[in-house]
């Protein structure tokens, strides 16, 4: 219960942002708050206070799993590295080859968001393969 | 005149003294409900209570239902309250962690993550709004616990 008192302030902004699918649970020390969120916004927004209950995430009691909806209708994403080209890979993962690159800022077409982590694209060139989901921004 | 003064004035105390014995279901209703939790569910008929909703466990159930009988007037109390069902919490293989660790820590260069019984430990430098990044992505892959040692420049 105590890690709920610590962390009340979070679960409270979770609950007013209207965070859909929020469950939140204590085992072994630590509280994990599971959730979805419908923009980005709300989701940075919880970090924020998450942030201003424990400064730098240091005290290693809170998992926060809040992920934002994604459209099933979304077929077109914006590449928002910092400033580099991103790669695409022959599968889901680092260990995969690279197969292509998207460009910065590019609006790139999405096949497949099945994997939450990684998704199935095609650039304007016609190359296909799987790209860090993070770095994708849906375009409506 | 007299007369009827007193038949009426002996009919209104009949009427309080029949209402003060049983109260109405809607009075029963409104003083149920003031005491209940918000998210509970409150209506009678014939001094039967039926609660309905979706409270956070067995003893807010438990105690919707003390609450409603406890009621003057209260001749039964329906308990159809439901019990919220609660996500067990699922943490991550640690190979599947490990895998998806390092990908998400490989924009992160000068931070050194290690995977051990869903346990992620960080260790080396970050910039905070790095850091901010770093713990959205790792978050979401189901560790068990983000140890972060990092020094935050």
């Amino acid at each position: 219960m105590a890690l709920q008192d610590k962390y009340k302030a979070l679960t409270d902004a979770a609950t007013a942002a209207g965070i859909s699918d929020l469950a939140v649970r204590e085992q072994d020390g630590v509280l994990y708050i599971d959730g979805t969120a419908a923009d980005g916004a709300t989701k940075d927004h919880l970090w924020d206070v998450y942030n201003q209950i424990d400064p730098n995430f240091a005290a290693g009691d809170l998992v926060l799993n809040v992920n934002v909806a994604v459209d099933a209708a979304v077929t077109q994403a914006k590449v928002i590295t910092e400033s580099s080209n991103l790669n695409i890979r022959k599968g889901p993962g680092t260990d995969q080859p690279i197969v292509g690159k998207a460009a910065h800022d590019e609006v790139i077409t999405v096949v497949n968001k099945s994997n939450d982590l990684w998704w199935l694209v095609r650039t304007n060139d016609g190359e296909e393969g799987y790209c860090y989901a993070k770095y994708l921004e849906p375009q409506a | 005149m007299k007369t009827t003064k007193l038949f009426m004035s002996a009919a209104v105390v009949a009427t309080l003294f029949f209402a003060g014995c049983s109260p109405k279901d809607g009075d029963i209703e409104k003083a149920v409900k003031a005491k209940e939790a918000s998210e509970v569910s409150v209506a009678v008929a014939k001094g039967e209570v039926t609660l309905t909703g979706e409270v956070a466990d067995d003893a807010e159930k438990a105690k919707a239902e003390v609450i409603a009988k406890a009621e003057k007037g209260v001749k039964s109390v329906v308990n159809n309250l439901t019990v919220k069902s609660v996500m067990p919490v699922v943490i991550a293989e640690d190979a599947t962690l490990i895998k998806n660790v390092a990908d998400a820590a490989k924009d992160f260069p000068t931070v050194q993550t290690s995977v051990k019984d869903g346990v992620v430990t960080l260790k080396g430098e970050i910039n905070k709004s790095s850091l901010v990044k770093l713990m959205q992505q790792l978050s979401v892959l189901k560790p068990k616990k983000i140890d972060n040692q990092l020094t935050v420049k």
